[in-house]
């Protein structure tokens, strides 16, 4: 196990050492210390894009040929591209809002393409990557942002359930899906199945992850906490969340917990399959902890330039998950030119086609606020709904005479 | 084959959560001491026993742990029973009951179904503590997506949570605490006959000079108020609105229609709440056959008082008498 960040004092070192307490500086050192590959951060693939052996997770991403690491490269540019094209349309008044995953690319495809078809995913909202590797459609997704629904994809078909605005509240909803999955024998072999729930740095501090932590560990729930470490919870930073690095929370409740290089998608893969295979063995919950890093503002209401220096995000550009991948394949042979090209081709194909659907997005019937609010019906919202569509009537026959 | 049986609400209620467990096997029972202990009250007596640790969960203590996984249980297909064991202790789970055990069905547009019940025990007249004898419901009504129920006797209480774990939609269980165990509310009930709906309100007392309308506990006091009544020549006619949300007031409208009064009585406070609804709604659609405004007796728009204040605090047949006088005399 990793050190610890600070020593604690020992029992008998006198009342001074007792009252010993980590400075600011060295809490801040602990939650941001990457080591750069070091003992504290599992890593693969180096900002500069050098494989880094690991001989307990190589065995995790030995499948991963040059054709499957293209593929992940190619999953993170589209995101991204899909992403960037989002928050312009935002700007040009076709979203109401947008959430922006830049920076989270490897963190979402790492952990995305690590699940199995019938293993369950549970979002926070800005979980497009992830969402896109489970194969729901951005189209389905963009009308949360166009505030034409708040949910239109098929939870089931694709694995990945609504998105969830109240910030950890899904953390638990994963805990007693994990739970069913457990209570139906679904675990205990290489089939067995598995959930993942993601939430942020800004989320541990939220009474609902702290009991989903709990559930999980006494139910023995097949769940992996992924933790997006992006380092701000809009102005807040990981510092008024905790003052030990995240992962090494787990261990109070009583299972591994894991920091992984959030900006490297194969140390996600890699890390994320072993997580899931713990929990799909029964030996979960497991909690992991993607150090990485928001590369835009929290959401397209918010202005990251009065919280933060212009200079954490210009070190952070340097750790580009996107660049790295590039950088290795390129290094070694596996794309060229044309290939790199070709894929921006097909990312700005994808952008525009969601750009196109966004721009001629049906508007929702007005009777659809009445509809679903109960499976069985209710007579007093039938009553107002009649009501209601009876007096737009009115206002349409005022207009045809 | 009739099954007669004389049941207290209590036992009413444990006889109804033992059928619907052995009829559906995804049904889970799950909350603080629900198992060994059988709950607090015990109402959950001897269902761990019979039906193993997995379908009867002494879960961790935290409420919102509770009903969170429950709605997460609920996506997986089981239909979860949780117990409360106070109304007072509900609201660290409110969010997880207004944000996503309310909204699931609405927001995927009908794609997850939410059949969770959530048992809570309300109402004074115990002499315990604070956050022990609060009527809460109110709050619950005012949320789009819930269904709110509430069972003033033995009969509704066997078939109404047998019909609750059965809905596909959440519903809100309100249960008369201090009834629970009452001798005299003992019913027979044909456990094995024709189930009984309770999502939707009832005469429970005919009458024709004014109307009372009430729910939970406050049932019985409405009914001794009847009692009392007649000895002084007065017929008072006794709803009990078992459905809080959505509100049935079809009989209630039907009764005013036919008395011209209407008492609204609950232990809750009156400010905003199921009794100001029932008085809106009355007058507008029984403007003209009312005889004199719709009076409420409730709880005072106060914190639940320390227990030696209770009897003052709880409205009693005196002060349900008190408001008939006072509406026949407009």
């Amino acid at each position: 196990m990793p050190s610890e960040q600070w020593t604690h004092p020992e029992p008998g070192d006198g009342p001074a050492a007792v009252a010993a307490q980590p400075s600011p500086e060295q809490v801040i050192a602990g939650l941001r210390a990457t080591s750069e590959g070091g003992a504290e951060l599992t890593q693969l693939l180096t900002p500069e894009g050098e494989r880094v052996p690991s001989p307990q997770f190589d065995k995790y991403v030995e499948d991963v040929d040059a054709e499957a690491l293209r593929g992940l490269y190619r999953d993170m540019v589209l995101v991204r591209r899909a992403d960037r094209e989002a928050n312009a349309m935002q700007r040009q008044g076709q979203l109401g809002i947008w959430v922006p995953l830049l920076g989270q690319e490897a963190a979402q495809i790492g952990s995305g393409r690590a699940l199995k078809a019938n293993d369950m995913a549970f979002p926070s909202y800005r979980e497009h990557g992830v969402a896109y590797a489970r194969g729901v459609d951005m189209k389905d997704l963009l009308g949360i942002f166009r505030c034409t629904d708040h949910s239109g994809w098929d939870y089931q078909g694709t694995g990945f359930h609504p998105y969830t605005i109240v910030i950890g509240n899904q953390v638990l909803n994963a805990a007693g899906y994990a739970m069913g999955q457990k209570f139906e024998g679904k675990v205990g072999d290489d089939d067995g199945e598995a959930t993942i729930c993601y939430f942020g740095d800004g989320a541990t501090s939220q009474g609902d992850v702290h009991e989903g932590f709990v559930w999980a560990a006494v139910y023995d729930a097949p769940l992996v906490f992924f933790c997006q470490n992006n380092q701000w919870a809009i102005s807040e930073p990981t510092e008024r969340q905790s003052r030990l690095p995240l992962y090494q929370r787990a261990r109070g409740y009583g299972f591994p917990g894991i920091r992984v290089d959030g900006n490297d998608v194969l140390a996600c893969l890699a890390v994320s399959r072993w997580a899931l295979d713990e929990c799909r063995h029964g030996n979960g919950p497991v909690l992991i902890e993607a150090f990485t890093y928001r590369m835009d503002a929290h959401t397209t209401t918010d202005d990251p330039t009065r919280y933060r220096l212009s200079d954490e995000l210009e070190e952070w550009k340097l750790k580009d998950p996107i660049e790295r991948v590039r950088a290795y394949l390129a290094r070694n042979g596996y794309a060229d030119h044309d290939y790199f090209d070709s894929v921006q081709a097909d990312a700005d194909a994808f952008a525009a086609d969601l750009r196109e659907y966004t721009f001629n997005m049906p508007e929702p019937p007005p009777e659809r606020i009445f509809s679903n609010v109960y499976a069985e019906g209710n007579p007093v919202l039938d009553a107002q709904r009649e009501e209601f569509l009876s007096y737009l009537d009115g206002f349409v026959s005022a207009g045809e005479h | 084959m009739s099954d007669l049986q004389k049941l207290t609400i209590g036992k009413a209620l444990n006889l109804g959560l033992r059928r619907a467990m052995e009829e559906d096997p995804k049904v889970l029972i799950m909350g603080e001491d629900v198992g060994k202990l059988g709950g607090v009250f015990r109402i959950t007596d001897g269902l761990q026993k019979d039906f193993g640790e997995q379908r009867v969960l002494d879960t961790p203590l935290a409420e919102s742990g509770i009903i969170g996984t429950a709605v997460g249980l609920a996506v997986r297909g089981f239909r979860p029973v949780c117990e409360i064991q106070f109304e007072g202790f509900i609201f660290p789970g409110f969010d997880q009951i207004s944000s996503q055990l309310a909204k699931l069905h609405y927001r995927t547009q009908g794609k997850i179904k939410m059949p969770v019940v959530i048992r809570v025990p309300f109402g004074g007249g115990i002499g315990a503590v604070e956050h022990h004898s609060e009527s809460p419901e109110s709050l619950f009504a005012h949320i789009p997506g819930l269904k709110v129920v509430s069972i003033s006797n033995a009969v509704d209480a066997y078939w109404g949570i047998q019909q609750a774990i059965k809905s596909d939609d959440p519903v809100l269980f309100f249960e008369p605490k201090r009834l629970y165990h009452s001798g005299a509310l003992r019913a027979e009930i044909d456990v094995t006959g024709t189930p009984v709906s309770c999502f939707s309100s009832q005469v429970v007392r005919e009458g024709t000079t004014a109307t009372v309308v009430a729910y939970g506990p406050s049932v019985k006091v409405a009914l001794d108020a009847a009692a009392a009544a007649e000895d002084g020549g007065q017929s008072l006619e006794v709803i009990d609105l078992r459905t809080l949300s959505p509100l049935d007031l079809g009989p209630v409208f039907e009764s005013v229609r036919k008395t011209g009064r209407l008492i609204a009585l609950s232990e809750a406070p009156s400010e905003s709440s199921l009794t100001s609804e029932i008085a809106a709604r009355v007058q507008q659609e029984c403007f003209y056959s009312l005889e004199a405004p719709v009076l409420r007796v409730t709880g005072f728009d106060t914190p639940y008082p320390p227990a030696k204040l209770e009897e003052h605090y709880l409205p009693d047949l005196d002060r349900v008498l008190h408001a008939v006088d006072r509406s026949l005399a407009w």
